[in-house]
């Protein structure tokens, strides 16, 4: 059994990590037919890049205003949807809905209602924001990150609010009781309660959302294209190694070695969330 | 320690819960009257479902009556929230926060009622010291034994300084031995704090050992309520004859020792064997527990199960044995509704 583990782990994963590696060590001429091995310089040299850096950014702020949002607002509709009420489960399908829509129907829905043109959000908010609908958010530089954000939150609402509600699911009704007796109210309960035991679900979703953050392409690529130009905007680290203007879509040695990096700087973000939520995360009861 | 100073009743007058609606409704506590005195420690028993749990529940505040008053005191208590009743609960599970150390459970009430930090401390360590628990204050209750734990539980019910102490089987957690030493530990608790405890138990050991007076409940109705002896030695009804006492009660076939609408009951240590016995039955089994054996018999009109003393001459399986009943110890039920009669 652990064989066949090992040799799926070894093929599907391991290997195409220890290619990429390598290949990243190469500098191809601009069709891409020649290729050098310039060792660890290539890293240094990708990393160092106005570029990646620029795209760095953009995906560091895509991750800062993805992932909180999304922890709060699933958290708050699955503590809120954690009710014995009649009619509930209609409110509870209706959340974790979105799990089941892709990054690409996700997108086209924001797309479509972000339109100035035509899009119902455009047309309902364009009084308090302006930008709605001169030039419109995807298209002005200031308001595009946030509006892919926006798409990238409602797209993986979904999953928070599964994962959250299961993990209440786990939360012994006595301690909310035991709580409730000595005279804890609603917030105190929520803060005291829900909250630790929550800890390792709202860990978990932390990593996978900032992982998820970092990779985004599809919602750029059908939204923004990586624009608005010439300022790049939204151009994250997946997109400029495979956007459609990528200015490295011929250079596989290039393109190998921001993919490595990437993956790299998505360990460091991971641990550092491990290592810094360590002593806040309960596990068991 | 001048815990438990504040002492009260708690009555209840009528109390009725029942769950769901039409069809569907359950009635899980069927018009309960109850006092419970001062300083009393109080045991409700009764098998699983007789809704002896949702009865302290009720009096906690974690369930509101169907019909019925509860008073803590002079209080009518039925639409107040549990923080102010002034009781402490201490739940089958402990309920202990797993994140929080041991100071940290046994604070946390005071913390909120907005008690200041330092006197949060002393009061906990107080409530700790009580319990024998100053040792392992830094510990979080992952890193406790179960006796620990319930230890910790008590601590925090005892440092909210109560009027009555709630309790929901919180030794059925436990294994045998510890059990058995808690039970001991917790009757002195009762004397030291001399507050009231309400004490929730299927187990008829632990009623008759801790217990002040039991209450007995079957199908959510109140049984019977009395000392441990008065219970055994006067059941109220069939169903508290044979629930109380280990063997139970022989319960005989209607019209056998009597008239028709009426069943013996004899307890069996209450069962002599003697040659020219009332009542017959054959050998089937000989549980010998060394200072007592029983006898386990059969007859076409049921079996009965007699306790005797060990010596030399006992029947064996598959003897005949005549028995008698000791003057003054034949219990009888009316054959309907196992209600006692004279």
């Amino acid at each position: 059994m652990l064989g066949t583990s090992l040799v799926l782990l070894g093929v599907w994963t391991i290997y195409p990590l220890v290619r990429a590696i390598q290949t990243g060590h190469l500098s191809c001429n601009q069709t891409g037919t020649r290729c050098i091995d310039t060792g660890w310089s290539t890293y240094f040299d990708v990393f160092m890049s106005q570029q990646f850096q620029d795209a760095l950014k953009v995906s560091f702020w895509l991750a800062v205003m993805t992932v909180p949002a999304g922890l709060i607002l699933g958290v708050g509709l699955a503590v809120l949807a954690d009710k014995h009420l009649r009619g509930i489960g209609f409110f509870r399908t209706v959340f974790s809905s979105t799990v089941a829509t892709s990054v690409a129907v996700a997108s086209l829905v924001w797309f479509v209602l972000l339109q100035p043109e035509i899009g119902v959000l455009s047309d309902l908010f364009s009084n308090w924001v302006p930008a709605l609908k001169n030039p419109g958010l995807l298209r002005d530089p200031g308001t595009a990150l946030p509006a892919v954000a926006l798409s990238s939150i409602w797209a993986s609402l979904g999953f928070t609010f599964i994962v959250i509600t299961a993990g209440l699911q786990s939360v012994p009704k006595e301690l909310y009781e035991s709580a409730y007796v000595d005279g804890a109210g609603s917030f105190r309960r929520f803060t005291n309660v829900t909250l630790p035991m929550l800890s390792p679900s709202i860990l978990f979703i932390s990593v996978v959302l900032t992982t998820r953050a970092l990779q985004t392409y599809g919602e750029v690529a059908l939204l923004t294209g990586g624009g608005p130009e010439p300022e790049k905007s939204t151009t994250t680290i997946p997109y400029l190694i495979y956007g459609r203007n990528s200015i490295i879509s011929q250079d596989i040695g290039l393109k190998s070695a921001a993919a490595v990096l990437l993956f790299l700087i998505s360990l460091v973000f991971a641990l550092v969330q491990f290592r810094g939520f360590e002593k806040r995360v309960h596990y068991g009861n | 320690m001048a815990y438990g100073a504040a002492v009260a009743q708690v009555r209840l007058e009528q109390v009725t819960k029942t769950f769901g609606e039409g069809a569907d409704e359950v009635t899980a506590v069927d018009h309960v009257s109850l006092d419970v005195r001062d300083h009393e420690f109080m045991i409700l028993l009764g098998p699983s479902g007789c809704g002896k749990s949702t009865l302290l529940r009720m009096v906690a505040g974690l369930e509101d009556p169907t019909g019925g008053d509860v008073f803590i005191g002079d209080r009518r208590v039925n639409d107040v929230e549990p923080k102010l009743r002034d009781i402490a609960m201490v739940f089958q599970s402990y309920a202990l926060y797993p994140h929080k150390t041991v100071a940290a459970n046994i604070e946390f009430p005071l913390k909120v009622r907005g008690v200041d930090k330092a006197e949060r401390a002393a009061q906990a360590l107080k409530a700790a010291d009580v319990l024998g628990l100053t040792d392992y204050m830094k510990r979080k209750p992952g890193q406790l034994s179960g006796g620990q734990r319930q230890r910790v539980a008590l601590a925090r019910a005892i440092v909210r300084d109560p009027a009555v102490f709630l309790m929901d089987e919180p030794l059925s957690n436990l294994d045998a031995k510890l059990r058995g030493d808690t039970r001991a530990e917790l009757v002195e608790l009762h004397r030291r704090l001399d507050s009231t405890f309400i004490y929730v138990t299927h187990d008829q050991v632990e009623a008759m050992t801790m217990g002040s007076r039991v209450a007995i409940l079957n199908g959510g109705r109140l049984e019977q309520v009395g000392t441990p002896q008065d219970v055994y030695d006067h059941p109220a009804s069939a169903f508290v004859a044979q629930f109380i006492g280990t063997p139970p009660m022989n319960l005989l076939q209607p019209g056998q020792m009597g008239s028709s609408d009426v069943q013996v009951g004899i307890r069996p240590e209450h069962l002599l064997i003697a040659a020219d016995g009332a009542l017959e039955g054959t050998v089937r089994q000989i549980e010998h527990l060394g200072h007592e054996v029983l006898l386990l018999t059969e007859s076409p009109t049921g079996r009965l199960t007699a306790r005797v003393a060990p010596h030399a001459d006992l029947p064996v399986v598959g003897d005949t044995v005549r028995f008698d009943v000791a003057d003054g110890h034949l219990h009888r039920f009316d054959a309907v509704t196992g209600v006692r009669v004279p």
